[in-house]
């Protein structure tokens, strides 16, 4: 389980960035955090991954305390940052390298079959698609078994066909191991299509809102009339968490600091 | 309605089609759909057209070549022609005869030698101070802090006005020529190793983070292969300068190496002599630029430019 404890992040230059943000994820859900620009869901995904330190609170997986990226934390970016002087086999294998090199090849092998993309083994990153790419990436985040996955804004740059196919696609690769899934958005779509519960947060400074469980059975169909009714209910959310007439439900905060823009 | 209306997806209508069709595997759906237009790949290079490229492999270097033939022949129809005497500017046909004679007469292997061996030595020593300078300076903020203002200031100096100082502490002979080619090596290579460093991308190391690199490995994985390209481009510029400086070094004193045929060539009133080791400075200078550019390709297929017409 990924406990987070009243996490906070000040960035030096005084911007308080994310105020005591606690949630718990069990192991094998997925989550989905929405939230206005500036809400702090990046930030909030660095702590859990390591790359920054939270000011205050704590990031805990199965009890150990995350201050550092950890080998059972793997992370997709916006971007696919594939390593451009490797070829695509080699990129999934990046982080395999303790792996004796048969057993790396034969994974890095399943990964390719699997994202569809054996073909493409030896070619160079620039000779892929945008979606090809971000696919590569998941394979390479993926591959060394991580039990939580967290995505910032993992299909932003795409066009929205391709989009959907990669969100279908994550759903499938999540289904063989069950990581956790940590997915930062602000699509309503995607997080209600992907999420078993989405987390809404509030801005200036960020900080959790509300949250919603989608109960929905999947694969799930994105025309259901339950569907909208949950696309509507999280938009709603989203709404209410910008509209700084809406009381905080957290009472430690003081009025002031919500009007902060 | 909302501010996130504009959130919604884009494509209610493709979505609903497909529902409806509701493909049962979506895995096989993939590929086709997703084979869209190569986005990363901006200069799109047919594949297929290998026949082509070959010969414009072939026909652009011939292209290069095409005004310095078309000179050195109207030149020597000139001369032949009795317009001018050729005497301060001799024909081509004049310059190669001196250069075969100097060949002839076993005088040339030892010029070329000593100077070829002066670039070495110079090259060798200014690329490693460069690059191990360079690296510290590029990777350690505080080492920048404390030597970057000190190299720069130095870098400002004119080169060549170390040469009277240097023949003072060094002695006319080797030690000094080797010193200055590999001054005049350092600066770029320092530049480029630690502008590189410097540029490496932060999202890129990102990754390595991700993937929990220790510090060498960081190094070995991704910081060198980030850097590589600008370290060739480096290395390359370094060489030219090695090549300025030891003329410049041989012009000074010396009793042997191209730079003294130079020399020796005016004294005596022999253009001839003195273009024929302006012709044998640029084919060296050339060759050896193509050695760094051919043993560095392999490490560069990824990019663009390089080695792209091979079908790799």
């Amino acid at each position: 389980m990924l406990a987070l404890d009243r996490v906070s992040k000040t960035y030096p230059n005084g911007v308080q960035a994310l105020a005591r943000f606690s949630a718990e994820i069990k192991q094998g859900e997925i989550v989905a955090i929405i939230g206005g620009s500036g809400c702090g869901k990046s930030t909030l995904l660095r702590a859990i991954a390591g790359l920054d330190s939270a000011s205050a609170g704590t990031v805990t997986l199965d009890s150990e305390a995350i201050g550092s990226p950890h080998a059972k934390i793997g992370i997709i970016f916006q971007e696919p940052r594939l390593l451009p002087w490797l070829s695509v086999a080699d990129n999934i294998g990046f982080g395999l390298a303790d792996l004796p090199a048969a057993e790396r090849r034969e994974k890095v092998a399943r990964a390719l079959a699997r994202v569809g993309l054996a073909d493409k083994a030896q070619a160079w990153p620039r000779e892929l698609s945008g979606g090809q790419a971000q696919r590569v990436a998941i394979a390479r985040a993926l591959v060394p078994q991580p039990e939580v996955l967290l995505l910032d804004e993992p299909f932003s740059a795409l066009d929205a066909f391709t989009r959907r196919d990669l969100q279908d696609h994550l759903l499938d690769l999540w289904a063989d191991t069950r990581p956790t899934l940590i997915l930062v958005t602000h699509d309503v779509d995607e997080a209600v299509v992907l999420a078993d519960r989405v987390l809404v947060m509030r801005p200036r400074p960020g900080r959790l809102f509300d949250q919603i469980e989608i109960n929905l059975g999947r694969p799930r169909d994105r025309n259901s009339p339950l569907f909208e009714n949950f696309k509507r209910s999280v938009l709603t959310s989203l709404d209410r968490s910008l509209d700084r007439n809406v009381p905080d439900r957290d009472a430690t905060q003081g009025p002031g600091q919500a009007m902060w823009w | 309605m909302s501010r996130f209306a504009q959130h919604e997806p884009t494509l209610p209508l493709q979505g609903r089609v497909r529902g409806a069709l509701a493909f049962p595997d979506q895995t096989r759906f993939l590929p086709a759909m997703i084979s869209d237009a190569p986005v990363l790949q901006q200069t799109s290079e047919p594949a297929e057209s290998a026949a082509p490229s070959r010969l414009a492999r072939y026909a652009r270097p011939m292209l290069g070549i095409l005004l310095p033939l078309i000179l050195a022949l109207a030149w020597e129809l000139v001369v032949w022609l009795g317009w001018s005497n050729g005497r301060l500017v001799p024909p081509p046909s004049r310059v190669f005869a001196t250069i075969t004679e100097l060949a002839r007469s076993g005088e040339l292997v030892p010029h070329i030698a000593a100077t070829l061996w002066r670039v070495g030595l110079g090259f060798a020593f200014g690329v490693i101070a460069g690059t191990v300078l360079g690296a510290i300076s590029g990777y350690w903020s505080l080492a920048r802090r404390l030597l970057d203002p000190t190299v720069q200031a130095l870098r400002a100096i004119p080169s060549l006005a170390w040469v009277p100082l240097f023949i003072l502490w060094l002695g006319i002979f080797e030690t000094s020529k080797i010193a200055l080619i590999a001054v005049g090596v350092f600066f770029p290579v320092y530049l480029g190793v630690m502008g590189a460093i410097l540029s490496v991308d932060r999202k890129i190391v990102e990754v390595g983070r991700t993937f929990r690199l220790s510090g060498f490995a960081m190094i070995r994985r991704i910081l060198l292969p980030a850097v590589l390209p600008a370290y060739v481009v480096s290395l390359r510029v370094g060489l030219g300068l090695g090549w300025m400086f030891v003329v410049a070094a041989e012009l000074i004193g010396a009793s042997e190496g191209l730079g003294y045929l130079l020399l020796d060539g005016q004294q005596l009133g022999k253009p001839a002599q003195i273009l024929a080791a302006i012709v044998i400075f640029a084919i060296l200078g050339k060759l050896t630029d193509w050695l760094i550019e051919v043993a560095a390709a392999p490490f560069l297929r990824w990019q663009d430019a390089f080695g792209r017409a091979k079908g790799a």
